[in-house]
């Protein structure tokens, strides 16, 4: 018998994966199907009710009467199921590779017994308008979640209510905004300070609520810069928002004196804890005086990302904001759970309901698999993760981490490809959709790229050491290409789905086309003409 | 902690030897010091006290079994609740669809490695410009209350003007979104409604309207579940004024109802839920905002736009974002508003179910419900003292039904339809007093004519 | 422009200059190659000029539309040797006979330049380095959309595409697209002495039009709307804040120039001028000018930015506005303007002060707000030059 397993390591070392995505060159939804092909059948209405309703559509006024039926496909069934699952496999989610390169976005593995449990009926068939009582199985998640994120944050409330990571922290944009205004500072407080290293929503979110946003930059080492904040704090300051660690994965020690200085000034402080996952057990938000923080649940607690969302956000606060919080908040009576909406000084809505609790489920299930004891190990293994992996990219010449020296990072890195793209002509985008080619990608940085040819990568507690190794060996592998053969990497991914595409009509209102109709109508009308 | 625990299944190199390893190549001999940038006094030195851990698969789901056991479902109760969200049916394919593990767990990767997605959102965007009539439509949003609160802040920034007029009878939530999100420097007023018909008093409108008012924002059918058959006069007049005309809308009645752009709206925005996503407790939702294909609007969306692009190989369908330099993502406060993780995957879900649909099945849909409520509301109106629609409109599948005539309240009457095992509609008694006792029941496709005559007997015996 | 679905007839016109002694120290070890000396020396070492292949490698990417082009260029090895490389016929091709054949100093290629410009060139390309970006600016200042190829050592002006072979595709795809977007480029002066004995020191010499394609070109970052409109948002919301009182001195740049392009005004590009009550007071105003019209103590203040590669605040090309200068107006009615972009170019290291008097670029240093766009303030530290003791190129990459 040959020995298949031989030919694929070079010594010890496993040979890179001959990997090609799937590529069905898949038409457009509306060019398939045919006139009169349906794809599900409506219930049927009984005779009876149609005796009594009449022509119900000719009952209706002119003016709502939709005068042409839209222009959806008409596909049967088999061919409307073919159709998305090929576009399914020209995706590449967390559970088909190693996805380290989503840095700060905390890619780790979504437990399928979570799925199962939020995808059960005593869940999915319930109304968030049914009388609590009928409801407090859900109600009782939420609050028994809720509580566990004070532990975790030091917080003494939280509401769950926010869609997602950017909405909580226009949440507490928002909270900031109603603090100074109950005390007569609206006019006064219109600074909110940020960092470049931030996430931008911290700053958008801030603008968005009405802020003037002042954002730091770094010092030297690429660490918050003290000095700067100081320079930036004034009696117009109405808060502080910042996410610690940063999206370089360094952690600013001073943030307690950053907190104080706000504090001094009359501001508040909200900690945007995207980057919880390499903390969890080890620091808390309100110890560091912080009296607003959020987390994102799609992100360190494990729920899916859903392309997108949804995800969920929970915004936190000390006491003495919790009469901002969103309503209704979720409420024990010592009997039962309530829906407590008497909430005179809330911000009012901030989401529809209570929040996204099927992500809320999952969250709170993934705790409770995991335990003090597990929340702790998954910190501390996202960390050692992390930095192992800054070893071995280290060593891969042209590709520095930039900041920092000597010291450690927490949960993810912002490495720089500046060197080699120097020497190559390569820059680091060619670099990541090359390694497309290869079953991963990684992700750049948020815009502006301060950090020169940018590569953001974050390795969760959910991957194994050879998923490290392989990553960096992938890595290793392109940046020697792009010295002999930067041709081949300037023009990737070729074994992907699709080729390079070409970004010039998206950003010409002449050419761009947001859907097909649009697309037909400026390339004319029929889909053969050219 | 002295017991050896063994190694969690979601943690694998929390295997002993594999730890020794990767410390040793990074050359320290603690997980501890790569907390070194960490000050001893913010450290957390004890453990967290959270519930003991449930490590295996059995003992997880009974304990969140039995939580969620103690909910009771609208399949095991007749449910006519609605008010923003809906119990339609979720068809299999959808449900199919949307667990997908590779939609499911995917998030931002490029349009190449990640070409699935973009495809099935684009499809998404173009399927729901098909049903509304417009060009543009957004990645989706969070929800309704959302895209409501952009796209009159949308209207804001494309008029130059700061008022927003809105009628009484949209959503209370809406307006409460809106409040917050258009903050105190944007006035928001609200345009009463005629009390027969529930419609815009175009009279109110007319003394409101004026050169700083930026948008008029109603909704199609409204939280009453009336339909404005003054559509295009709110429309005529807003433009008259030069301000926009924003509409909210349910998708899944436009195989029927007339969308928002044919009678004028420049902006229409709504909810997906009701397009193939289930209730679960109201988590399912996300935003639509829809426009005309105008450079002037494009720029103002916060959300992402994917468009079609060609790639260097001819015939190839290539995507990536369109004008994303207007997002928060590139230019940070200089940004729209702010862009985020939202509802990605309700988009693709609906795109299925209106892939699934197709025109045939959103009018048959359509106007099933129609005839389903109208049936419902002329045997309520039956019953003494009961008055079923309260207003004098055309409705789509929700009506406001009046109980004034009766002793009880409706607090009573709907206890005595849950001792029936039956959902009543939403109590309005105290948030729409003027409307004295009444409330609002949603009729959809799911409810058969035994179940329509189940509750109209039920609520005859609840009332005297 | 080409019109892509025209088969024939729309043309468009190029123009090439080659400078080709650019680039020819660097293989053997030496910085740059202006001057006699360095080119003999360098020759000696056996370097040989490489700046045609380079105009070649860039013509290479213009063969698809090759039909459709014609070409201006100076004689044999300032652009004629190269000329049919990419399929040009020769009847497009166009000599210019004002350019003596085998000569080829600054001189030339300023006569070639201008010349180019007269005959209408959509597109003028040309191979050299900072040296040859001067030349061009010279000659033509911001009248003529321009691209350079390079092939100098080290290139600080910000007019070069990234290589050649990109240049090429820039090249056809600025004349084929619909889009013809441009932007404004620094030419910097970089004095090659200086760098040769390890002191970098560049100031604004000028500024030249290039197509608006950032991923392409040289020293510019991600951010795709150009910097032009960065610069209007950051010039609007300093005349919307103006005080009509205050005396206000600007100094040198394109984000300054744009305050003055917002109220109507000319301003020169590298000098220091003055406006009051939005209309201009003085132009290209020198240290006793600026002293003068401070004389009674009006209210004043000073908008500066950034200039070069090295982010110099003070003290590379606008020493008009001298440590008295500074005093008079003081160090709190200073405002800096920067575009995101241009502040981003310094990653970490701070703003640098360098006025001569180091008790005065003490003074300046700490942190400082910049402002950035309509709604977007950043803060950055200033140090004073005589603090530093390294000049540094990367941003501490390990």
């Amino acid at each position: 018998m040959e020995n298949i397993t031989a030919k694929r390591y070079e010594g010890r070392a496993p040979k890179l994966r001959r990997f090609h995505q799937a590529r069905w060159d898949e038409p457009m939804i509306f060019e398939l199907g045919h006139p009169g092909e349906r794809g599900i059948l409506p219930p049927t209405v009984e005779d009876a009710i149609r005796d009594v309703a009449g022509d119900v559509i000719g009952a209706l006024p002119e003016t709502l009467r939709r005068a042409d039926p839209p222009a959806l496909p008409e596909i049967a069934q088999p061919q409307v199921v073919r159709h998305y699952m090929r576009l399914s496999q020209e995706n590449l989610g967390f559970d088909l590779n190693v996805d380290i390169g989503q840095g700060t976005c905390t890619m780790k593995y979504s437990p399928k017994l979570n799925e199962q449990l939020a995808a059960m009926p005593k869940l999915t068939a319930v109304h968030p308008l049914q009388p609590e009582e009928t409801a407090q199985g859900i109600l009782e998640v939420f609050y028994r979640f809720e509580r566990i994120l004070c532990e975790i944050s030091g917080m003494d409330r939280f509401s769950l209510q926010p869609g997602a990571g950017s909405a909580a922290i226009y949440g507490a944009a928002s909270i900031i905004r109603a603090y100074h205004a109950d005390r007569g500072k609206a006019e006064q407080r219109r600074e909110i300070i940020t960092t470049i290293f931030s996430h931008p929503s911290d700053a958008a979110c801030a603008k968005a609520a009405g802020f003037d946003v002042i954002t730091l930059y770094p010092d030297e080492d690429g660490y918050p810069d003290y000095d700067a904040l100081r320079a930036a704090v004034s009696e117009r300051t109405a808060g502080l928002m910042v996410a610690n660690p940063e999206d370089t994965g360094i952690y600013n020690p001073r943030i307690a004196e950053w907190v104080r200085a706000v504090h001094e000034a009359g501001g508040l402080c909200f900690y945007d804890q995207a980057n919880a996952n390499g903390i969890l057990g080890i620091t808390r938000a309100r110890d560091a005086g912080f009296a607003l923080c959020h987390f994102n649940l799609h992100k360190t607690f494990s729920t899916p990302h859903g392309c997108g969302g949804p995800g969920a956000g929970a915004l936190g606060v000390a006491e003495f904001l919790a009469p901002y919080l969103p309503t209704p908040i979720i409420a024990f009576d010592g009997a039962q759970y309530l829906l407590d909406d008497d909430r005179p000084r809330s911000i009012g809505k901030l989401r529809a309901f209570y929040g996204v609790a099927g992500a809320v489920l999952k969250a709170y299930a993934w705790v409770m698999s995991l335990g003090a004891e597990g929340l702790l190990e998954v910190s501390r293994t996202a960390v050692l993760n992390n930095n192992y992996l800054l070893e071995l990219i280290r060593g891969i010449p042209g590709i520095g981490a930039p900041y920092a020296a000597g010291r450690h990072r927490i949960e993810q890195v912002r490495y720089s490809l500046q060197a080699l793209c120097a020497e190559t002509g390569v820059s680091s985008e060619d670099i990541g959709l090359r390694s497309a080619d290869y079953g991963v990608h990684y992700w750049t940085s948020h815009h502006p790229f301060v950090v020169p040819e940018p590569c953001t990568l974050e390795p969760t507690e959910s991957f194994c050491k050879t998923d490290l190794d392989e990553y960096a060996a992938i890595l290793r592998q392109v940046a020697d290409e792009a010295r002999t053969d930067p041709g081949l990497v300037k023009t990737a991914p070729h074994n992907s789905t699709v080729h390079r595409a070409d970004p010039e009509p998206l950003d010409d209102p002449a050419q761009w086309a947001i859907t097909w109709r649009a697309y037909l109508k400026k390339r004319g009308a029929s889909p053969q003409a050219t | 902690m002295n017991e050896k625990r063994p190694v969690h299944p979601y943690i694998p190199n929390s295997v002993p030897e594999t730890r020794a390893e990767m410390l040793a190549r990074i050359g320290i001999s603690d997980v501890d010091e790569l907390y070194h940038d960490i000050p001893e006094v913010l450290r957390l030195r004890r453990p967290l006290d959270l519930p003991e851990r449930l490590a295996s698969e059995v003992e997880l789901t009974r304990h969140i079994v039995d939580i969620l056991s103690k909910n009771t479902t609208c399949d095991e109760f007749l449910s006519f609740l609605g008010a923003g969200c809906y119990h339609h049916h979720v068809p299999a394919v959808c449900h199919e669809i949307n667990r997908r593990s590779e939609f499911l767990t995917a998030y931002a990767g490029e349009p190449y490695d990640d070409h699935g997605r973009f495809q099935a959102l684009f499809e998404y965007q173009s399927m729901m410009g098909e049903l509304l009539d417009m060009d543009v439509v957004n990645v989706p949003t969070y929800d309704g209350l959302q895209a409501a609160a952009t796209a009159v802040r949308m209207a804001v920034r494309i008029t130059d003007r700061r008022r927003i007029l809105v009628a009484s009878t949209i959503r209370p939530d809406t307006l409460s979104k809106m409040r917050d999100y258009c903050g105190p420097t944007l006035p928001i007023e609200t345009v009463p409604a005629v009390t027969t018909t529930g419609g815009i008093d175009l009279a109110a409108l007319d003394a409101a309207l004026s050169p700083d008012v930026a948008a008029v924002y109603f909704e199609n059918p409204s939280f009453l579940g009336t339909l404005e058959a003054g559509v295009q006069t709110i429309a005529d007049r807003a433009h008259a004024a030069g301000a926009l005309c924003v509409v909210g809308v349910d998708p899944i009645s436009l195989g029927v109802i007339a969308p928002p752009a044919s009678y004028g709206a420049d902006i229409a925005c709504g909810d997906i839920q009701s397009l193939g996503v289930s209730m679960q407790y109201g988590g399912g939702h996300a935003g639509f905002i829809a426009t005309r294909d105008e450079e002037g609007y494009v720029r103002e969306f916060p959300s992402r736009l994917f468009g079609l692009t060609p790639t260097s190989v001819p015939g190839e369908y290539g995507f990536g974002d369109v004008a994303y330099e207007r997002t928060s993502f590139a230019r940070r406060e200089e940004g729209t508003e702010f862009v985020g993780t939202a509802s990605a995957l309700w988009g693709i879900t609906a795109a299925v179910y209106l892939a699934l649909m197709g025109p045939q099945g959103m009018r048959e849909l359509g106007e099933g419900i129609l005839q389903r409520a109208c049936y419902a509301m002329a045997r309520l109106d039956e019953i003494d003292g009961v008055t079923a629609p309260l207003f004098d409109a055309p409705h789509f599948g929700e009506f406001t039904v009046g109980f004034d005539g009766t002793e009880q309240s409706v607090a009573e009457i709907h206890d005595a339809l849950l001792r029936e095992r039956i959902f009543g509609g939403v109590d309005l008694s105290a948030t729409h007093p003027h409307l004295g006792a009444s409330a609002l029941y949603c009729v959809t496709e799911r409810h058969t004519k035994a179940d329509l005559d189940h509750l109209v007997d039920a609520v005859r015996r609840a009332v005297r | 422009m080409i019109d892509p679905n025209a088969h024939a007839g729309t043309c468009a016109r190029i123009g090439l200059i080659v400078n080709p002694i650019a680039g020819i120290g660097g293989r053997v070890g030496l910085k740059g190659s202006d001057g006699e000396e360095i080119q003999r020396r360098a020759l000696e070492l056996g370097a040989r000029p490489r700046a045609l292949d380079r105009a070649g490698e860039a013509l290479e990417r213009l063969r698809p539309i090759a039909d459709r082009i014609e070409l201006v260029t100076c004689p044999a090895d300032m652009g004629e040797s190269v000329a049919t490389r990419c399929g040009i016929p020769s009847r497009s091709i166009r000599i210019l006979d004002t350019v003596g054949r085998g000569s080829t100093t600054a001189e030339d290629t300023k006569t070639a330049a201008r010349d180019m410009l007269q005959a209408g060139v959509d597109l003028l390309l040309f191979v050299g380095g900072d040296g040859t970006a001067r030349d061009i600016y010279d000659a033509v200042g911001e009248h003529q959309v321009v691209l350079g190829i390079p092939a100098g050592v080290k290139i600080h002006s910000g007019v070069y595409a990234i290589g050649p072979s990109t240049a090429g595709d820039l090249a056809t795809t600025f004349l084929t697209g619909t889009r013809k977007d441009t932007r404004e480029s620094e030419v910097l002066d970089a004095d090659e002495d200086s760098i040769r004995r390890g002191v970098i020191c560049t100031r604004l010499y000028g500024v030249l039009r290039v197509p608006d394609d950032v991923h392409r070109l040289q020293g510019a970052k991600a951010v795709r709307r150009g910097g032009a409109a960065a610069a209007m948002a950051i010039a609007e919301r300093v005349v919307d804040e103006m005080d009509d009182d205050a005396l206000y001195i600007v100094g040198p740049g394109t984000t300054t120039r744009a305050v003055f392009e917002r109220l109507g005004l000319d301003k020169t590009l590298l000098g220091v001028d003055v406006l009051r009550a939005k209309a201009s007071v003085a132009s290209d105003a020198g240290e006793t000018r600026l002293l003068a019209l401070l004389a009674d103590n009006p209210p004043a203040r000073i908008l500066v930015a950034p200039i070069g590669g090295q982010g110099y605040l003070f003290g590379r090309g606008n020493q008009q506005i001298s440590p008295a200068v500074l005093r008079r107006v003081g160090w709190k009615n200073v405002t800096i303007l920067a575009t995101p972009e241009k502040l981003n170019r310094l990653t970490t290291r701070p703003l640098l002060v360098d006025t001569g008097d180091s008790a005065t670029d003490r003074s300046l240093a700490g942190h400082v707000r910049v402002v950035c766009g309509a709604d977007d303030v950043r803060i950055v530290r200033v140090a004073a030059v005589c603090d530093m003791n390294r000049e540094s190129e990367g941003a501490g990459i390990r």
